[in-house]
């Protein structure tokens, strides 16, 4: 079943600008481009980051294979992150299908391949593809095309949960840990969204990216939206998880995006526990075994 | 054109192996620089995640009939490089070009598909970065006009 939220929009194929979303293609001579030119996109609309979003770069530029795009797990010295004791004992627990320290496909425990929540911040950092942004005066929401997920991000005012015991403190109420946990949006100018979130589940349920790095309960994540200008949009991710991790470190440093056209249809891309399965007998399970052994299949 | 030429590379095997693609699992079970072309008729082509998967019988020249399992990247991927459900159908009389696994079954990631109307597919498997993002935008152009 696919869920749509159930919030009104002040703008659908439109921002809030009222402007297309895309850039403006010259026809003629007026403007004084060459005709087949386009013309430079026009100024960011203010607080405004409504639209269809995708990887500039590529379409797989959001896979994020082998882990957060900015410090994937390649063994290089300048990607290792800051682990506790804890968070590297956690890592090491982890059997990730990617990375350094890759298994075969056969041999993993990724909650990915249960088809469990990826939960956030891993949205950001799986397959990060066309990424619908749609937002009225209280909430923007983020709907994600993987898993088709979404977030909400509150705008209006309220301030970010404190982490607690057992979840998170709203008002006298301790509320439960969520997947995609509590967000509070703010905006720091007329072009950037600050997004603050906590009270996401812990270790025992899900993964912080595909390369088996871990996140906790106790982490927060700050996220940066900055739209250059009516077409474009980079997107940054910090971390500070103070039970995994030594100390705050970005996972996603300016990420750009760039604005659709607004008709298109964005496709399911779903996690279906009947596929997995018959993925992993069919081809998974005998593409890991041992050179030498022929197992039935 | 442009497009014509950068399949003509990748089916000749001139562009040399990068990045690879799978959103779902590394690379370490797989040869990533043997392909192997074989001939065979479809069985099954499962459009489903994580992997859509090709699988088709190969007779050798002994009369024998091997069965082979090809993995694609997941829909949303192969859709990006111009494949779709209705492409491929059982019975289709097929050339394969894959990537096998390093244990020896018959098994693999899929680089191009010969159809039996000459169209070949190409996965973007064993190419460049720079062959997917062509093969990539000349599917977006073609699918957004």
């Amino acid at each position: 079943m696919v869920l749509v939220p159930a919030l009104v929009f002040s703008s659908s194929a439109l921002g809030q600008s009222g402007r297309p979303q895309q850039a403006p293609v010259v026809k003629d001579q007026k403007s004084g481009v060459a005709k087949g030119q386009k013309a430079a996109p026009a100024a960011a609309p203010r607080h405004d980051l409504s639209g269809t979003w995708e990887p500039a770069d590529g379409p797989s530029e959001g896979i994020q294979i082998d882990g957060v795009k900015a410090m994937p797990n390649d063994g290089k010295p300048e990607h290792q992150l800051p682990y506790t004791p804890y968070g590297l004992q956690a890592y090491k627990s982890h059997r990730a299908l990617a990375g350094a320290d890759e298994n075969l496909p056969g041999f993993n425990n990724d909650p990915r391949d249960k088809c469990e929540p990826l939960g956030f911040p891993r949205m950001n950092f799986y397959n990060l593809r066309e990424t619908q942004i749609l937002q009225n005066e209280y909430k923007v929401a983020i709907l994600y095309e993987y898993g088709t997920v979404w977030r909400v991000i509150w705008t209006d005012g309220r301030e970010i949960p404190k982490l607690v015991d057992g979840g998170v403190l709203i008002g006298k109420e301790v509320k439960e840990p969520r997947y995609y946990g509590y967000s509070v949006g703010k905006w720091v100018d007329d072009t950037t969204l600050v997004i603050q979130t906590t009270g996401m589940m812990g270790e025992d349920r899900v993964w912080l990216d595909t390369a088996g790095r871990p996140i906790s309960d106790q982490v927060r994540v700050e996220e940066r939206i900055h739209r250059l200008d009516h077409d474009h949009l980079e997107w940054t991710v910090r971390i500070d998880d103070p039970k995994m991790y030594t100390k705050p470190w970005v996972a996603m440093n300016r990420f750009p995006m760039k604005l659709e056209n607004p008709r298109r249809d964005v496709m399911e891309q779903y996690c279906s526990l009947t596929e997995m399965e018959n993925y992993n007998k069919v081809f998974a399970s005998p593409a890991s075994t041992p050179a030498g052994q022929k197992p039935e299949r | 054109m442009k497009a014509k030429v950068v399949a003509a590379l990748v089916l000749a095997g001139v562009v040399t192996l990068s990045v690879p693609l799978f959103a779902h699992h590394g690379t370490a079970a797989f040869e990533n620089e043997k392909k192997v072309t074989v001939k065979g008729t479809v069985t099954e082509w499962l459009w489903s995640n994580p992997h859509c998967l090709l699988q088709f019988d190969v007779k050798g020249d002994d009369g024998k009939v091997a069965h082979w399992v090809g993995e694609t990247q997941n829909p949303v991927s192969m859709t990006n490089v111009g494949w779709s459900k209705a492409a491929i159908k059982a019975g289709d009389e097929v050339t394969v070009t894959i990537l096998p696994v390093k244990n020896g079954l018959t098994l693999g990631r899929v680089v191009s598909v010969l159809l039996p109307n000459g169209k070949t597919l190409i996965s973007g498997e064993g190419a460049s970065r720079e062959v997917r993002d062509e093969i990539e935008r000349q599917v977006r152009e073609g699918t957004s006009k």
